[in-house]
């Protein structure tokens, strides 16, 4: 049986297929079984600032499908791995909040007794697969690729949540991680910034300022791509960079791509198998390095 | 200063500050001492002075309610956590932005784009519909098919009394 369920949440299996495709390749080329469970819904994020018991009853039938299935969650958004993380805590601490989180899903029939553990894909492979086991499963060493690292923010905070892992304030595992690959780390102004998506729907003009800062910092780095982990940083740096580019008359042309890709890349996987048709942002350095 | 810039005390609401207390998220509010830490670290009011948590929280703490739950103030908050790491006297802002979010909820005042996800979340179980074309596309791709989840998500938005708000 596999030890974990693949959640993918609303906007990777959508908008995201690059990054589903190259992760789930990935986990295959690692020898890690993956289940993909029925059922599935919303994390219960959008729900969270409305209501926050709808919230927390969304992540927890998501919580619950996983436990009768045997499984700990593998999430690849770093939003889906805040919100199911926060409700598996507070239902495996708070009794009486799994009690009346029970009662609701009994309705449904289901049950959460609080035994499920919830994994970014990213943190993943640094604390289980390892950076040493990665690098030993590396084909191609990526050495003329300079990237940019987006850590992202639910993927490291609320700290509490993540006992322990990484540092929030100046984080290193998606740098080892890159590093794995043989690629060279960028560092660059405001690294820990967030992408703005939070707030994207609510003031647009806002979101996307808090976007073209975060690119113009990485364009300074002179870099070949910016790298990520989460699927809705990506819709702003990638999907919405056109629009950056109109709104303030400049051009990036800036390379995105998510972290498996990279990995995938330096297994020795071609571009087209990591999805890499689906980025919208092309770049001739890595149309000519990656040619089959 | 203009006459109509000078805020008007015999408005305020002296339990709004207890009212957020009591809302989960909200409990810490009483410790913030204004000192600025979340302001200075905030990604949102670095692009814009729309957005000042420090300006917020002290405002509901003088019982601002009316202004505090009619403004937009409050949905500007992109939930980065930036501030909820640093804050000295771990006033969990974020989490205090979304207990005031309930509460103004709660009178009615959700922005459309909530109202929008809702409405996505009842009809799809999730933010993005996945029908024949979506799992068309994910097939292209070799990727295995997904089945809606909408009827206990709605029920869950039904039991918790979200669709009434989001009207």
């Amino acid at each position: 049986m596999s030890r974990y369920a693949l959640y993918l949440g609303c906007t990777v299996p959508v908008r995201g297929l690059n990054y589903e495709l190259s992760a789930r390749k990935v986990l295959d080329r690692l020898g890690i079984q993956v289940a993909d469970l029925d059922g599935f819904a919303c994390c219960g994020f959008p729900a969270k600032p409305l209501d926050w018991k709808a919230g927390l009853l969304m992540a927890a039938r998501n919580l619950a499908l996983a436990e009768a299935a045997g499984c700990d969650l593998l999430t690849l958004c770093s939003a889906c791995t805040g919100t199911l993380t926060e409700a598996a805590h507070r239902l495996k601490e708070d009794a009486r909040l799994r009690a009346w989180v029970n009662e609701e899903l009994a309705r449904q029939g289901k049950k959460y007794s609080g035994k499920v553990r919830v994994r970014h894909f990213a943190r993943m492979l640094y604390e289980e697969t390892g950076v040493e086991r990665l690098k030993e499963l590396v084909t191609r060493e990526l050495t003329d690729l300079a990237v940019a690292p987006h850590y992202g923010c639910h993927y490291l905070k609320p700290s509490h949540l993540y006992d322990g892992f990484d540092d929030p304030e100046n984080p290193h595992s998606l740098e080892r991680l890159i590093e794995a690959t043989g690629a060279r780390v960028k560092h660059y102004e405001d690294e820990g910034q967030c992408c703005g998506g939070g707030i994207l729907g609510f003031d647009e003009d806002t979101a996307l300022l808090m976007t073209k800062q975060k690119l113009d910092h990485v364009v300074a780095a002179e870099v070949d791509a910016m790298v990520l982990i989460c699927p809705f940083c990506a819709i702003m740096y990638e999907a919405n960079q056109r629009r950056v580019e109109g709104l303030y008359n400049t051009a990036y042309k800036l390379p995105v791509l998510y972290y498996s890709q990279l990995l995938g890349l330096a297994m020795g996987m071609s571009l087209e198998e990591v999805g890499f048709k689906l980025n919208r942002v092309k770049s001739r350095k890595l149309a000519q390095l990656f040619r089959e | 200063m203009p006459e109509d810039d000078i805020i008007d005390v015999s408005d305020f609401d002296p339990n709004f500050r207890d009212e957020i207390a009591a809302e989960p998220g909200g409990e810490y509010i009483r410790r913030c001492f204004s000192c600025g830490t979340c302001s200075a670290s905030c990604p949102v009011g670095g692009v814009t002075d729309k957005y000042n948590p420090r300006r917020i929280i002290h405002m509901a703490l003088l019982g601002m309610r009316q202004e505090v739950l009619s403004s937009g103030f409050v949905w500007l908050c992109s939930v980065c956590y930036t501030c909820y790491e640093r804050c000295p006297q771990d006033v969990r802002i974020p989490e205090l932005m979304n207990a005031i979010r309930n509460i103004a909820v709660r009178e009615g005042r959700i922005p459309q784009t909530f109202k929008t996800q809702v409405g996505q979340l009842r009809a799809h179980g999730r933010l993005y519909e996945v029908g024949d074309y979506e799992n068309e596309r994910r097939q292209e791709y070799d990727l295995p098919p997904i089945r809606e989840e909408s009827a206990q998500v709605r029920q869950i938005l039904d039991d918790m009394d979200v669709e009434e708000e989001a009207e």
